[in-house]
């Protein structure tokens, strides 16, 4: 290889060009050069991810002003308060349900997708992936401007059947769904694009056999599809947990965590509390409450990745 | 990706076997009743931005159907278009997003390399790492890096906060890891033959990697360079944390910050500020639509 440096022996050299002919050889050895390569993003990941990581952990240990340490004084007020308790139990309730959805309705999708006649295939998948190209920040202003409780197109819709006016964002399980429903028009199209990659190789034999078996329609999604799928599935699954649990765009420009904080989550109170409201370490505590599900959801990914890996 | 018209039906026979094709032709027409479904559902949305956008305040206020539009008008746009803080809003958006995509391909292309090429001491620690970077989200670290950007302002006078490039040193978190692991794939994939060739041949490890790695993964760099884009066009949090002068702002923090007045929202330019904020990724997901998918379904494969 390359760092294989030729030395011509019994040659004797000046001290000055010897020290430059060792800077040149250093140069050229490998592992120089890699790290040389990598040095940017070393400097990258541990001046701007982790450094910061283990800065919001001292953060939290700090009062209002930042002068004192309190320990853990900021975790023992966050437990005492309801508000805490209603975001922790809100973001499980909109990581899960959405999660659930957006993979049910990717699955559902791929599935039709799939069942077409290839030459469509490109053109509905074109339609059908928007939701994910256009920015959260933006399309969540539409669907806030649907949800419109006024002049809302929605409901001048369902006026038609008959149906009441809903107040969308203004009560609090409406606009739980309404922001669980947004979450789900974002998310299931990157679902559909992964199940559609997954169920594009498996290989047709084994449902032929499972054909000539006589397996059914829901055997072959059971016996043969699923299984085939399992690592797309898991690793889809747990990366969108990771995500709808850290959202923020969503809930923050269709309810801002209202009404009466009913549809905060950890990053949107987070970002009340410790950059609305100034007080960083309760805010940095806040954030770090998310840490725990998503290391889990990190290292099953991990697991799963790897494994794909030494299949191919 | 284009290449997928392999038709899996496999040989067809004329032979009919009764039920199973009506089955089949049966299958057919309900997945086509479900996809027009949710392609209705996919699309309301940003075709609700277009129809309102064509309206004026008064057709909306007017409270007519909202699904048509009765009097079409390009005022929205040309009064946004004309508006100097919309456009400033825009060039923001602009530079931010070419500045830390060209960031982010020179420092992730030569790590890639590295960490698929030169094993070195600990360049398999680095590489999950770099994984395990991408999955953490911008909602956990923004409060202490805003402080320690606060701090840095306090300490050597450089006020960072609240200018529009302090997002040039944050946006780079959340590409260059999912950049370098999905180049690590690539290169990876490539035959070890190629560049021992060019070893052999006398080229550095400098020239190995812009004459033959580069040019032969060059649709997973378009498809890194997608993905850089519009993760920095789309970002959110971190201006809306970073900046609030309106000079200062990138388009989504912009449009939500400036064209809602309290309570007045002015529906037809916020969707039409909406539409335009979303137009450039929409321009290059409709040219470039096969480097999009394939980059977004690398992120769950082994480098």
């Amino acid at each position: 290889m390359a760092d294989a440096v030729v030395r011509q022996p019994g040659v004797a050299r000046p001290a000055s060009a010897r020290k430059r002919a060792s800077l040149h050889n250093a140069l050229r050895r490998k592992s120089t050069v890699a790290f040389l390569m990598t040095l940017p993003l070393i400097l990258l990941i541990t001046l701007l991810v982790v450094y910061p990581a283990f800065y919001s952990l001292h953060l939290a240990t700090l009062n209002k002003s930042m002068q004192k340490f309190v320990g853990f004084g900021n975790f023992e007020f966050l437990f005492r308060r309801d508000t805490f308790w209603l975001v922790v139990k809100q973001s499980c309730i909109f990581a899960i349900t959405a999660v659930v959805f957006k993979a049910l309705i990717g699955f559902v999708v791929a599935h039709f997708v799939h069942n077409i006649p290839a030459k469509g295939q490109r053109k509905w998948r074109g339609m059908l992936l928007v939701p994910w190209v256009i920015p959260p920040a933006m399309s969540t202003l539409a669907w806030l401007w649907l949800f419109d409780p006024s002049y809302s197109a929605f409901n001048y819709t369902l006026a038609f059947f008959g149906i009441g006016p809903i107040p969308w964002t203004g009560d609090a399980a409406w606009a739980r769904f309404a922001v669980i429903l947004v979450n789900v028009w974002y998310g299931a199209p990157f679902f559909m694009i992964m199940y559609l990659a997954a169920l594009k190789s498996v290989p047709d034999q084994l449902y032929e056999a499972a054909a000539i078996d006589g397996a059914n329609w829901w055997q072959r999604i059971w016996y043969v599809t699923l299984p085939m799928m399992r690592n797309i599935i898991a690793i889809t699954t747990l990366f969108s947990l990771i995500v709808t649990f850290a959202n923020f765009d969503i809930v923050r420009i269709l309810t801002a965590g209202g009404p009466l904080d009913h549809t905060h989550i950890f990053a949107t109170w987070a970002f009340r509390v410790g950059i609305e409201g100034s007080d960083i370490p309760l805010g940095a505590s806040v954030s770090l409450f998310m840490v725990p599900i998503l290391a889990v959801a990190a290292i099953f990914i991990l697991r799963d990745v790897n494994k794909r890996g030494n299949e191919a | 990706m284009s290449t997928m018209t392999i038709d899996k039906a496999g040989p067809r026979r004329n032979v009919k076997y009764g039920s199973m094709s009506r089955d089949r032709a049966w299958a057919l027409r309900w997945s086509y009743f479900f996809l027009v479904l949710f392609a209705i559902f996919s699309l309301t949305p940003p075709l609700y931005m277009l129809i309102t956008s064509l309206k004026s305040s008064a057709e909306i206020s007017a409270a007519t159907n909202p699904w048509w539009v009765f009097h079409p008008t390009l005022d929205n746009y040309a009064e946004l278009l004309t508006s100097n803080q919309f456009l400033r809003f825009f060039w923001n958006s602009a530079w931010v997003s070419i500045i830390v995509v060209t960031l982010t391909m020179l420092i992730s292309v030569p790590a890639a390399f590295a960490l698929a090429r030169m094993k070195f001491w600990g360049s398999a620690t680095l590489a999950t790492g770099v994984f395990l970077t991408y999955l953490v989200p911008d909602s956990l670290l923004f409060i202490p890096l805003f402080k320690m950007f606060a701090l840095i302002g306090d300490w050597t006078g450089v006020q960072l906060i609240n200018r529009w490039y302090v997002l040039l040193f944050i946006y780079p978190t959340l590409t260059v890891p999912f950049c370098t692991w999905i180049m690590i794939g690539y290169f990876a994939s490539i035959p070890k033959e190629l560049d021992e060739a060019a070893i052999i041949d006398g080229a550095s490890w400098f020239q190995t990697l812009t004459r033959i790695f580069i040019p032969v993964a060059l649709p997973g760099l378009i498809a890194a360079t997608i993905f850089a884009f519009t993760v920095s066009w789309a970002q959110f949090l971190y201006p809306l944390v970073f900046t609030t002068s309106t000079d200062q702002l990138v388009l989504p923090v912009g449009i939500i910050t400036t064209l809602i007045k309290g309570d007045v929202f002015n529906w037809g330019q916020i969707m039409t500020g909406a539409l335009l904020g979303a137009a450039p990724p929409l321009i290059i997901y409709a040219f470039l639509m096969d480097y999009y998918i394939a980059g977004l379904t690398a992120g769950a494969t082994k480098g």
